[in-house]
């Protein structure tokens, strides 16, 4: 008999591979009424930061690593001699309240390898959530990632105890789906995803009597897409994001990094992750979700589809359209002010406060959280122009990182 | 000079009531000590009492939302920030939204401090279990917070551990809860807390969702700071992963591809075997609930085949039209009636064989009050030929008969030719398949060509019939 101690090393270390750990964004509950344990208040919270830099807010497990699939990138992939172990019911149920109640973690992350079928496994998944809120009556957060090809009669259930509903896309185009991982079908994935899309629109829906349905997945869905396993172009995983973002309304989009894994197959060989083309594609994301930019702006600044790694993407689209620059603090619009690199959504919203009152200065914009290291060269106020500076060739320089010294790491 | 005693426990409150009296009696900020826990001996102040209330005093709501978290941080001369901007707000009620001025920005500083502490110690605070033994589970915490945010903090770990007994010591003050009930007590040095299990199995999860191969270290710290690290638990082995991420990562890199394990074989052909439902339950269960392709958004119902089970011959046409859809049944339109009279003539008892179609939901466009057909594309025959292929397996037919290109595209992979390929046997993965034109296309032909394309329909039935014969019964 497997210690679960084992069990909790090799599913967990089987588990990591998986970017998501938010806890955030799903409906307020609270265990005031004595009955149950836990509670969400809207913001997500990180108990702790491994090494990698990584927070880990949620019990992010796998039910099993046995699979009877064989994608490429998997650690737990069929083919793959890791070794194999699986949870009972009760055990991750105990796990999680455990871990609960000594203020470790804000809920569960709960993912698993395919074993028989589909159906089988998403049922199990679904029996702990099932547990967990109806027995435990626990009320903190449970993220589920949903298998592809499962029942909509589980994935509906499931729905209805998860805060969070996730299904992987896996990689940005559909053919290197089907060359590493040849068993998923890329169109089933997407059903599934417009499923959850439906439910949970249908369950915003009063109906005639003003009642309201059950909550279905709060806190939306989400999917992560693996970055430099295939040759995928930035543009082509953004293209791609975009239309996650829209068709589906996912609340996030993770890329994550494709990084080795124990035992690897010969099919992908094993490099660095690119941890900065995985950052600069968070930042892309954020322009597009956040700064008004659409992806054909962001790359655009691409001549081979990719975005610059020396320099964040703003900074190199500001670098690219010099004309719409400098931008008067103390007049600009708000969508113009966005598009400044070094102001943030919370400076902008500052500055517009603020300048209803008084001509703003370089100096206040310092104190409004402004980086001003960037913002200089593109912006004028009371007291400072550029000048030349935002004309000027050298200004790229300025910001790029200097030649590096080779490191040990 | 004033000098106002602040408590340690329940500061806010006191502050405020203070605060309203000072400047009630517009007592300038200089003229005021706020003396914090008995910290600030100031011997040569001229001790004045504070003032009490009189009258109402009126200020923003964004400054008491400020000020009720300031009132936490560590630094001494918060209070006095505090009533200093208080009194500048008499005369200028702009000042909260000028976000710029100096004092105000210096305060909103503060602010964001004190929520970082709050935040990090709802992160950081780690229970242990007390084994205590009565009706609720007992647990207890050391802390060491940055600023004085035990107080206000102690509300969320109540609303959240309501079911447990739980405490938080700190030096600076305890919250306790118990039965339901919190109250606050005088700090205290860190008590002897028992060893508690689950810390080895939290270190385990922390030291394997570490990936060895994504090293970064200032992100840990940034969020992590080392000050709390000697609290947490987990803590401990960080050394060690961040000493033997390097190594773990070569091992990985140098370590040849395995062969993969035995089962392997064992796990790939039965999947090749099992995708379709292995039974007519099954297939009946999972075909209703299909949405593969999105037809099934408009379409009343799906339309599954009837006939007996184990039929000779499996008839598959294009998809349900309006009447099916309606019906649930295939070829009960008009279609459907014309074939039942063709193939009466040409010797063929539609009783005997399985009815399908190739696409089982009903695709139109509305317009106005009717509904037009609409060919079902490539993608929508591709998702339905997994429940075509279903009903094969379980009728296992001796003959196919495909009607019309959708049915020749689903069962033979393309739908070119139809006019010269019918009226002959196909070899397929899923058997013979005898191709002919669908049944609706002879009710679109004008009334002159139509009686010779009937004869050319009847001839392809005739031929089918007799093909299964041969199939049934060879030679």
């Amino acid at each position: 008999m497997m210690s679960l101690n084992r069990k909790l090393a090799i599913l967990s270390d089987a588990a990591r591979y998986d970017a998501s750990c938010a806890s955030s964004g799903t409906t307020r509950r609270d265990s005031r009424d004595g009955k149950g344990l836990g509670s969400t208040e809207g913001s997500g919270i990180c108990h702790a930061y491994a090494p990698d830099g990584r927070c880990i807010s949620l019990l992010k497990i796998l039910m099993t690593n046995f699979c009877i699939y064989d994608c490429a990138y998997c650690v737990n992939r069929v083919s793959s001699n890791v070794e194999r172990a699986r949870f009972s019911v009760d055990e991750v149920v105990q796990l999680t309240l455990e871990f609960y109640r000594r203020n470790y973690i804000e809920g569960l992350f709960l993912s698993s390898g395919v074993v028989r079928n589909p159906d089988d496994t998403m049922e199990q998944m679904v029996r702990i959530a099932r547990r967990l809120r109806e027995e435990e009556h626990f009320r903190g957060y449970i993220h589920l990632k949903t298998i592809p090809d499962a029942s909509p009669a589980l994935i509906e259930e499931a729905g209805l105890h998860a805060d969070r509903l996730s299904i992987n896309v896996e990689l940005p185009t559909d053919k290197a789906v089907q060359a590493f991982a040849p068993e998923k079908n890329p169109e089933t994935i997407r059903g599934a995803m417009g499923n959850v899309r439906t439910h949970r629109a249908a369950s915003k829906e009063r109906s005639h009597t003003g009642k309201r349905p059950p909550k279905f997945a709060p806190a939306g869905q989400s999917t992560q897409m693996i970055v430099g396993a295939d040759g995928a172009t930035d543009a082509t995983i953004l293209t791609r994001s975009t239309g996650l973002y829209e068709d589906y309304k996912l609340r996030r989009v993770y890329y994550s990094a494709f990084s080795p894994i124990p035992d690897a197959t010969a099919k992908l060989p094993l490099v660095k992750p690119p941890l900065m083309r995985e950052h600069r594609l968070y930042q892309a994301d954020w322009l597009m979700r956040f700064y008004g930019f659409n992806v054909g702006e962001i790359t655009s600044t691409a001549a081979d589809g990719n975005l610059d790694l020396d320099i964040d993407p703003k900074l190199a689209w500001a670098l690219r359209n010099r004309d719409q620059f400098p931008v008067d603090v103390n007049r600009a619009p708000r969508e113009l002010l966005l598009r400044v690199p070094g102001f943030g959504t919370k400076t902008v919203g500052r500055i517009l406060t603020t300048r209803r009152h008084r001509s703003l200065r370089y100096d206040d914009l310092l104190r409004l959280g402004a980086s001003l290291k960037k913002a200089q060269a593109f912006v004028t106020c009371a007291d400072w122009t550029p000048g030349g500076l935002t004309d000027s060739a050298n200004l790229r320089a300025r910001f790029a990182p200097p030649p590096e010294q080779l490191s040990l790491f | 000079m004033h000098t106002i005693p602040l408590p340690r426990i329940g500061t806010w409150e006191a502050w405020r009531t203070a605060a309203r009296a000072c400047l009630a009696a517009r007592i300038p900020p200089e003229d005021i000590l706020w003396d914090f826990a008995g910290s600030e001996a100031e011997l040569f102040a001229t001790d004045l009492p504070a003032p009490t209330v009189r009258g109402t005093v009126k200020v923003p709501a964004d400054f008491v939302d400020m000020a009720k978290w300031v009132v936490w941080h560590a630094d001494p001369q918060r209070f006095a920030r505090l009533y200093a901007l208080l009194w500048r707000l008499r005369l200028d009620k702009g000042v909260m939204s000028d976000r710029a001025d100096p004092d105000l920005a210096k305060l909103r500083q503060m602010e964001k401090a004190v929520h970082r502490c709050k935040h990090k110690m709802r992160a950081f605070v780690r229970f242990r279990d007390l084994r205590t033994g009565g009706p609720r589970r007992s647990f207890a915490a050391w802390f060491e917070p940055t600023h004085h945010t035990v107080e206000p903090n102690a509300p969320f770990f109540a609303r959240r551990f309501a079911d447990m007994d739980w405490m938080i010591v700190t030096p600076d003050i305890t919250a306790r809860f118990t039965d339901g009930t919190l109250t606050f007590h005088e700090g205290q040095p860190k008590p002897d807390l028992p060893d508690d299990a689950t810390e080895e199995l939290w270190g385990t999860y922390f030291k394997n969702i570490f990936n060895p191969a994504r090293l970064k270290v200032k992100a840990m710290t940034a969020e992590m700071p080392k000050k709390y690290w000697k609290n947490m638990p987990e803590a401990q082995h960080i050394p060690d992963l961040i000493a033997h991420a390097e190594a773990r990562v070569r091992d990985m890199a140098e370590a040849g591809p395995t062969l993969a394990p035995a089962r392997v074989a064992k796990i790939r052909a039965q999947l090749a075997e099992t995708p379709q439902p292995a039974s007519w339950n099954l297939l009946d269960a999972d075909l209703h609930n299909c949405t593969r392709c999105p037809l099934h958004g408009p379409a009343t119902q799906v339309v599954p085949g009837t006939g007996p089970r184990d039929a000779a011959l499996m008839i598959v046409g294009e998809q349900p039209g309006d009447a099916e859809d309606l019906e649930g049944l295939p070829f009960v339109g008009p279609a459907g009636q014309l074939f039942d009279r063709l193939a009466a003539q040409a010797g063929l008892d539609r009783k005997t064989a399985f009815v399908t179609n190739a696409v089982k939901h009903f695709k139109f466009e509305q317009r106005g009050k009717r509904r037009i057909h609409q060919n079902p594309n490539t993608s929508e025959i591709e998702h339905c030929r997994f429940w075509v292929e279903s009903e094969i397996k379980l009728v296992k037919p001796k003959l196919i008969l495909a009607m019309g290109g959708t049915a020749a595209e689903s069962l033979t992979g393309t739908r070119k030719g139809i006019l010269k390929r019918r009226g002959q046997i196909e070899d397929t993965p899923h058997g013979p398949v005898f191709l002919t034109v669908h049944p609706s296309y002879l009710l679109r032909l004008p009334d002159h060509a139509r009686e010779e394309a009937e004869q050319a329909f009847r001839a392809d039935l005739s031929g089918a019939v007799q093909a299964l014969t041969l199939l049934s019964h060879p030679a």
